[in-house]
């Protein structure tokens, strides 16, 4: 049953910027995966739950802009402002890699798009015309199970171009 | 034989008469439709034409009652009524609509009967027809088996038809007009004068009219949205993180569960301790269920944590503990008390095996998860004489006579609302995870809770695809295959999977033998036998089902053996092909890839085929032998679904099931070590991964005479072509898969 007595005891207050939002979070344990706290406790579901061990990226969010697993960061330690897919771009704006996906209709079942999305632009924002061995490199570890990968190179590449105005 | 001519003859009556309003395909005794389920709870005002097309005041909805996994078959479903309603997809809602017999798949009985997919004889055409009438009364609203568009193409069109036709019709009578004179267009009538009226305006009239029963099938060369490349209705969505699969549930008061099952699948629970589990943050109740424990917390990490925290006595697997055994019982299947089936045997095989086979090998292929990167998840409300289910399922009605069992509320007061899902590969034809889900929520009346799957309980009571082997002998002389002798020993797929859904599965079982002997070559002397292994680990239909394991066997054997004649693997492949879009597909292929052209040192070239679920699929594989291991550079696909309704998703589909195929073939197996499944996560079964990926290049055909699906054909032909590659390449024939056993993999 409930006990809130020990909620009052083990609860500690996490801190978190999301999508540019400030998130005070009263009754969190800092050990929970960031991935929790932003889908069961901010109700934000675009970054997935796939496999809990960074085995297939579908929880990709950006700390600071960089890509992260968020599964693997406890809330505790997160040291940057957090974007999630909903922060990245929305239906009516969407941003130039997920502009991309649209156009390249890359998506089969979907469910690990968000995280290949985030990954993507964390990749071009560090190498803004990668080549297709530095697309292997900095997509490998997101998983597809519908094997999207081709779809994925064309559309990383075609962000590319967007984003350097091409 | 009479009854079956009577009922055959009845059947084309009824049949070319019956199918308007896209549901009344009738047979025999079932003749009057089954009712339309939209029509109860109907908002006032609002007509449902058919039970596809829902309009209101405020909207057109079209019904996608094949579950959308991530094949497009919500886009493809709604092209197909909207092709012939005359809206565009812009202007449209679709829903998956309510379980319900109206939305049975007439295209399941097409791959139960044992007819080869390309005998179009009268006896063949026939028995799929009597096949429908069992399917129709047993209600099997089942997504699966490539079958949503040979489905639902003309039941679909002319459900859109007739609306529209009813829709003219009200608007004639409203406005004093001949129908004659009226158009549509973009989701109105439009009236001689140029007036448009709106569907949604002329609903409520609509509804007071009998559904217009004139009414024909516009012909392909008029179409405006099917055969083009479309604009799937998820893209956005599901590019912008927007799109809620079952697992984002959310509802006022929800609660979160996890669950842990026995290890060994199926073992019993015996007991459990769940005092330290009881005294995590978060956790409300420690549940007790069939062959496990569930955790109900207020957050799912909390409830996954807890439920690892629960001290459990596990009984043992009702299966071979370890993989010996599995193997022992099929290799001990190979006897005439066994023998399934024999459907497939010309020539004489024996008498040209006894003056001296030139080959005698066997094949294995192992189980392997379903592993959608969504894990299964279910969310259950258990209120006062209702349940509401809110779950991803390619079998709403199971689902809905389950829960009904188990909760003792009617079926009727059972709503299931059936959501996105992210990803299936046949893993969503089993509900246990909805019966659990109800399980718990049954100890918490009143409040929603969701139940969802961790990737290792998922991975782990994935009930796999099956575990097979094959033995292969065969003849060769004057250079040409000659004697052809295949068995196949696996446990009945079927009997598994509709064994736990309380049905029987009487008579052969025709996965067992699936992808070969149903393969379309003419060979002296051509045996493929069927044995019926005991059942072992449960089992249960993944991507593409028999012809996952049993194309790769075929194809392969047929390789070595043309190997062992000295023939070149196409064009012998060419020359005893006896059906003509099989061998557009393999000619396709040769062309595509330079077949016979130069490759270089260390590289190889292989070509694989399988005809499955009506549709030939011809693969060529090019791989190179590197110091990292073999890396695959390049595959041609060529595939004849008999019409692409999509070319974009059909791409798509065929480049995933090549991914699909080749991945599993690479690296993925589930082994048993004291019961328990040995891959619990993505490291231990990773599939392909992006950079491992080749160039795939694909080809659609359209000369076969019947539409086909193509979720599931890409998928066989892959492993064959890969290991025929590999054979090329280094000389050295693989014949148990996963080839990573053998070989490393650049």
């Amino acid at each position: 049953m409930f006990r809130p007595e020990e909620t009052a005891k083990r609860g500690r207050r996490v801190k978190l910027t999301v999508n540019g939002t400030g998130h005070d979070i009263k009754d969190v344990e800092p050990e929970m995966p960031l991935l929790w706290v932003l889908r069961d406790e901010l109700g934000l579901t675009g970054p997935k739950y796939g496999c809990g061990i960074a085995q297939c990226g579908a929880c990709t969010v950006h700390i600071d802009g960089v890509a992260v697993r968020s599964c693997q960061v406890a809330a505790g330690d997160v040291w940057g402002a957090v974007t999630t897919i909903e922060g990245l771009g929305t239906p009516e704006a969407p941003h130039p890699v997920q502009a991309a996906w649209i156009e390249h209709q890359v998506a089969q079942c979907g469910y690990c798009q968000s995280g290949q999305i985030m990954q993507a632009a964390s990749l071009l924002a560090e190498t803004p015309a990668p080549s297709d061995a530095d697309i292997d490199d900095g997509m490998s570890g997101n998983l597809c199970r519908c094997g999207t990968y081709p779809r994925i190179r064309e559309a990383v590449k075609t962000a590319a171009a967007k984003l350097s105005g091409g | 034989m009479a009854g079956l001519k009577t009922i055959a003859r009845r059947t084309f009556l009824i049949g070319s008469a019956a199918i308007v309003g896209g549901v009344a395909f009738g047979v025999y005794k079932y003749k009057t439709p089954p009712a339309n389920p939209l029509l109860d709870d109907l908002p006032e005002g609002a007509a449902a034409l058919t039970p596809y097309v829902l309009i209101t005041q405020q909207s057109i909805t079209l019904i996608t009652p094949r579950a959308d996994k991530g094949q497009g078959a919500i886009s493809v479903q709604a092209a197909l009524i909207a092709e012939e309603l005359d809206v565009e997809l812009d202007q449209i809602k679709t829903d998956p609509g309510p379980p319900s017999p109206a939305y049975y798949n007439t295209a399941l009985s097409g791959d139960a009967v044992p007819f080869r997919s390309t005998d179009d004889s009268v006896l063949a055409e026939t028995t799929r027809a009597v096949m429908d009438a069992p399917i129709k009364f047993l209600g099997l609203q089942i997504t699966g088996g490539s079958t949503t568009v040979p489905d639902g193409y003309d039941k679909l069109r002319m459900a859109g038809a007739v609306a529209r036709e009813t829709l003219k019709e009200a608007a004639a009578q409203i406005h004093g007009l001949d129908v004659a004179a009226l158009i549509t267009e973009r989701g109105a009538v439009i009236l001689p004068d140029g007036t448009r009226v709106p569907y949604q305006a002329l609903a409520s009239t609509a509804a007071t009219l009998e559904p217009a029963t004139e009414v024909t099938l516009r012909a392909p060369e008029q179409w405006r949205l099917l055969g083009k490349p479309m604009q799937r209705v998820d893209i956005v969505s599901k590019s912008t993180g927007t799109q809620d699969y079952g697992i984002d549930q959310d509802h006022p008061g929800i609660l979160h569960a996890a669950i842990r099952l026995n290890p060994a699948q199926g073992g019993e629970m015996r007991g459990f301790d769940a005092s330290e589990a009881e005294k995590m943050r978060g956790v409300v109740k420690v549940v007790p269920l069939p062959g496990g424990i569930g955790v109900i917390a207020d957050n799912t990490w909390r409830a996954f944590q807890a439920a690892l925290a629960v001290e459990v006595d596990w009984g043992p697997a009702p299966y071979p503990a370890e993989m010996d055994g599995h193997w022992t019982a099929l290799g001990e299947s190979f006897t005439p008390a066994h023998q399934d089936s024999q459907f497939r045997d010309a020539g004489d095989v024996d008498a040209a095996l006894s003056q001296g086979g030139d080959l005698a090998v066997e094949y294995r292929a192992p189980y392997l998860a379903h592993a959608p990167l969504e894990p299964v998840n279910a969310t259950v409300l258990v209120g006062e004489g209702r349940v509401d289910v809110w779950t991803g399922t390619q079998i709403p009605r199971f689902v809905q006579k389950n829960v009904a069992l188990l909760t003792g509320i009617d079926a009727e007061n059972v709503h299931i609302h059936a959501l996105m899902i992210g990803g299936s590969f046949g893993h969503r034809l089993e509900d246990d995870v909805v019966r659990h889900a109800t399980t718990l929520a049954m100890a918490m009346p009143g409040t929603p809770i969701k139940l969802t799957y961790s990737r290792g309980e998922d991975m782990t009571h994935d009930y796999p695809r099956q575990i097979a082997m094959a033995r292969g002998q065969g003849r060769v002389s004057n250079g040409q295959v000659e004697t052809f002798d295949l068995g196949i020993a696996m446990p009945s797929v079927m009997a598994s999977q509709m064994g736990r859904q309380g049905l029987p599965a009487a008579g052969p079982d025709l996965q067992i033998v699936a992808g070969a002997w149903d393969q379309p070559f003419d060979i002296a002397n051509y045996r493929v036998t069927g044995y019926r292994a005991p059942e072992l680990a449960p089992i249960s239909s993944w991507r593409s089902v028999g012809a996952s394991s049993n194309g790769f066997f075929h194809d392969c054997l047929l390789d070595e053996l043309i190997h062992a004649a000295g023939a070149d693997p196409l064009a012998e492949r060419l020359r005893l092909c006896n059906h003509a879009p099989s061998r557009a597909v393999l000619e396709a292929v040769g062309e595509m890839s330079n077949w016979g052209g130069a490759l270089a040192a260390r590289q190889g070239r292989g070509v694989g085929f399988c005809l499955s679920f009506g549709v030939p699929c011809a693969q060529v594989v090019e791989v190179s032998e590197t110091d990292a291991g073999i890396k695959i550079d390049r595959v041609f696909v060529a595939a004849d679904v008999g019409r692409i309704l999509d070319p974009v998703n059909f791409e798509g589909l065929v480049k995933g099931g090549v991914i699909f195929g080749l991945g599993h073939a690479m690296n993925c197996e589930i082994t048993y070590a004291s019961g328990a499944a040995e891959q619990e996560n993505f490291d231990s079964f990773p599939g392909m991964r992006l950079y491992q990926c080749p160039e795939i290049k694909v080809h659609g055909l359209e000369s076969a005479n019947k539409i086909r699906g193509i979720g599931e054909p890409p998928v066989p032909p892959a492993a064959a072509a890969l290991g025929n590659a590999i054979f090329a390449a280094t000389g050295t024939r693989l014949r148990e898969m996963p080839f990573s056993k053998f070989v490393d993999f650049a």
